[in-house]
């Protein structure tokens, strides 16, 4: 009897299973003894980098953001000299990165999709080459082809004295950059651009009218070609209005370089050149992929029902498309954004270079520049795939 | 819970490894356990440091720290070399992944600080100058107004140039880049019309050029770059050794102690040379090392004129003369304090 009391001393009178056996309890212990571990090692790794620094007499701490930088970059998209501070490099180097990844992006998508949908054209010339640009590019290192774009593309363009003119000396290509003029506004100039904001709102409150009203009636409008009219017309207006307020600066050539006009610099040329084709060709297969994934029973039925191929295509095989193709594409963008940090090896001043290479050698503070480059990735990768998440959370299928 | 145990073990192994990563010993026990010095040089610079056809190390920079391998082994060749650009350099010190830091390095107050360094004495007086294209057509680095020019990142060179050019009201597009590999091929493609770094280093990347005799070194010299060793602070007795070493070469040769001769010196009986080779007193092991430290040095590697005429001077392509680089006792800055 004893021992029979023994063993069930682990069920108690009201017949609960002892807090020992509680599958619910045991998971909590080990989940929290994880967290405790982790916080642990977390706090030790981070005690222990300070203690060594402080013994090594190595300086630590962010104060060195407010100092003097001291050296010059090479493109800015904000305002910055050498005597901004380290904090206005730090920014110069991310709006580098930023604007890189979102003109890849941009490029990137438009080629995607284009090559992708020449995969699956009917026409053999032109599938062929769809073909033969996805498996080229996308199974070349990338670094590989930025090196390509850089030193044999572009660095033996001629020297600015032998500049290459385009349209009439406006446009000048050399070894130092693509020249464009540029458009300088005077007084009055503001208006072409209030002009430009106005017809670009009215495109979109016009397609939410006729997107409503053919909810209602079934009668559709040329949203299309009214938004570009207005957006294209009224500019136009304001500037004939206010008596044509910009003057055209062109680049010339004075002493060394070309000056005057905007200049794109080979770097970011190369840069764009390499992470857009090489980006694009994965979302070429991704694009493809989504598009077959669709069944060919979605296209009978639409041509059952009437529609024509045109509105097959866009309103029934794209937005099912579009579900597959949204996920990958994310990613895509994220490893794009990343890829950008190549720029190092061909000298485009993006985050890593400037912040990651002159202010951290300068300061010396590597712990602190490195944790927050890697924060700065993290952040803009994160918000691009929150972003993504919610427009795939839009085109998704919803299901009754 | 499988799972949970991994997680557990997995953190105490990582706790415990970097438990012993905090722990740090001295520099020479060190070395002498694994047997050689890890030295971290340039990936390139002709002269300083630079494989040469046998893909053996030569240079400068290289030759101190076969010297100090020498106090320490006997042996010049217990040496490995950590190529580095400018930008890992310090960081690959501070983290103890070398032992010396042997790259053209200038010695300046915030490195010597901040970053946690001791620079152990100059091996080359040097300065920063400008590089450029004949055919541009100037003589004068004030007419420099408007150009591009191509640097490499994390370098003082980076600094006083923009001062320069502040200071003269000059402006310029600055082409930064990370790899001394990458500025050479840039400028030799034209990207820059204008190439800086410090002097002697313009010198010795002009000679890999395409066309070396096409470009000329401006003149002016903007600034001062003493170019030397550094160890990390807290280790004196390492610190003391790349140092003595510097200075044992310096006073061989104003001795007059040669690679050729110090077996015969050996003999001498003037009590500078005794103290210096190691038959008087004990200074070698005051440091750690052999009492013959300083004739291992000498016979192995050789005296600072000689490394400095081997790699640098007049007979290599380089042709740098001595100027202030030669001893004090014959008008230049070359200074060793005393064995005794």
């Amino acid at each position: 009897m004893a021992n029979s009391s023994d063993a069930a001393a682990g069920v108690a009178d009201s017949g609960r299973v002892s807090l020992i056996y509680d599958p619910k309890v045991r998971s909590y212990f080990f989940q929290a003894l994880t967290v405790i571990v982790v916080v642990y090692i977390l706090y030790t790794g981070v005690t222990n980098a300070v203690d060594n620094l402080a013994r090594a007499g190595i300086a630590s701490g962010f104060g060195f953001f407010g100092d003097r930088a001291g050296f010059d970059i090479g493109q800015t998209l904000i305002h910055y000299t050498n005597d901004s501070t380290y904090f206005t490099a730090f920014m110069v180097g991310l709006t580098n990165t930023l604007l890189v990844a979102a003109i890849g992006i941009f490029f990137a998508t438009i080629i995607g999709f284009v090559v992708g949908l020449a995969r699956l054209s009917k026409n053999y010339l032109v599938q062929k080459l769809a073909t033969v640009y996805v498996e080229t590019l996308r199974n070349i290192p990338l670094l590989l082809q930025l090196l390509f774009w850089y030193k044999a593309v572009l660095a033996v363009l001629p020297s600015p004295r032998g500049a290459h003119a385009l349209f009439g000396d406006s446009v000048f290509l050399n070894n130092r950059g693509l020249y464009l003029p540029r458009a300088i506004g005077e007084e009055g100039s503001g208006l072409v651009w209030i002009a430009l904001l106005v017809g670009l709102a009215m495109w979109v409150v016009i397609g939410m009218w006729s997107r409503k009203r053919q909810m209602e009636t079934g009668q559709q409008f040329p949203v299309f070609l009214t938004g570009l009219g207005l957006t294209i017309a009224l500019p136009l207006i304001a500037f004939i209005i206010t008596g044509a307020p910009f003057v055209v600066d062109y680049a010339r050539l004075e002493g060394f370089n070309m000056v005057g006009g905007r200049v794109i610099q080979p770097e970011f040329m190369a840069l764009i050149l390499g992470i857009s084709l090489y980006t694009a060709s994965f979302i070429a297969e991704i694009v493809r992929a989504g598009i077959l994934a669709v069944s060919h029973g979605q296209t009978e039925a639409a041509f059952a029902l009437g529609l024509r191929p045109n509105h097959t295509s866009r309103l029934v095989i794209v937005p099912q498309a579009m579900r597959v193709i949204i996920p990958p594409l994310t990613s895509q963008y994220l490893n794009l954004t990343k890829n950008s940090s190549l720029a190092v090896a061909i000298g485009y001043p993006d985050l890593v270079a400037v912040f990651g290479g002159t202010v951290l050698n300068q300061t010396g503070q590597a712990v602190e520049v490195i944790s927050i480059t890697m924060l700065v990735y993290l952040t803009i990768s994160l918000l691009t795939s929150s972003f993504m998440n919610w427009f795939n959370s839009r085109v998704a299928l919803v299901e009754r | 819970m499988n799972k949970s145990i991994l997680t557990a073990v997995v953190g105490a192994a990582a706790f415990a490894g970097l438990g012993a990563a905090a722990a740090s010993a001295a520099t020479l026990d060190d070395v002498k356990a694994k047997g050689f010095v890890q030295c971290g040089v340039s990936t390139g610079l002709a002269g300083f440091s630079a494989p040469n056809d046998a893909g053996d190390w030569t240079g400068l920079d290289v030759d101190l720290c076969r010297g100090v391998a020498a106090a320490i082994f006997g042996d010049p060749k217990a040496v490995k070399f950590s190529p580095l650009s400018a930008k890992e350099r310090f960081t690959a010190l501070q983290s103890g992944e070398i032992d010396v830091l042997s790259r053209n390095t200038t010695w300046t107050m915030s490195r010597d600080t901040e970053l946690g360094l001791n620079f152990a004495g100059v091996n080359y007086y040097d300065g920063q100058g400008f590089m450029v294209r004949k055919s541009l057509g100037v003589n004068s680095a004030l007419q420099l107004s408007g150009a591009s020019v191509c640097v490499q990142t994390g370098t003082t060179t980076e600094l006083n140039l923009t001062d320069y050019f502040k200071a003269n009201n000059m402006t310029y597009n600055p082409v930064v880049f990370e790899k001394l590999e990458e500025v050479n091929s840039a400028y030799d493609a034209n990207r820059c019309d204008v190439y800086t770094t410090d002097q002697s280093g313009l010198y010795s990347i002009r000679l890999g050029l395409s066309a070396p005799d096409d470009h000329m070194v401006l003149p002016e010299i903007i600034s001062k770059e003493p170019l030397g060793p550094a160890v990390r602070q807290g280790d004196d007795q390492w610190f003391s050794i790349v140092k003595w070493v510097h200075y044992a070469m310096l006073n061989a040769e104003e001795m007059g102690i040669t690679k050729a001769n110090v077996d015969e010196m050996v003999t001498s009986t003037d009590p500078n040379v005794m103290r210096l080779l190691g038959k008087e007193g004990t200074f070698g092991e005051a440091i750690g090392i052999g009492n013959d430290w300083a004739y291992n040095v000498i016979k192995q590697v050789g005296n600072y004129g000689e490394i400095f005429e081997a790699n640098v001077g007049a007979s290599t392509p380089l042709g740098i003369a001595r100027g202030v680089n030669a001893l004090w006792s014959k008008g230049g800055l070359q200074y060793a304090p005393p064995i005794r």
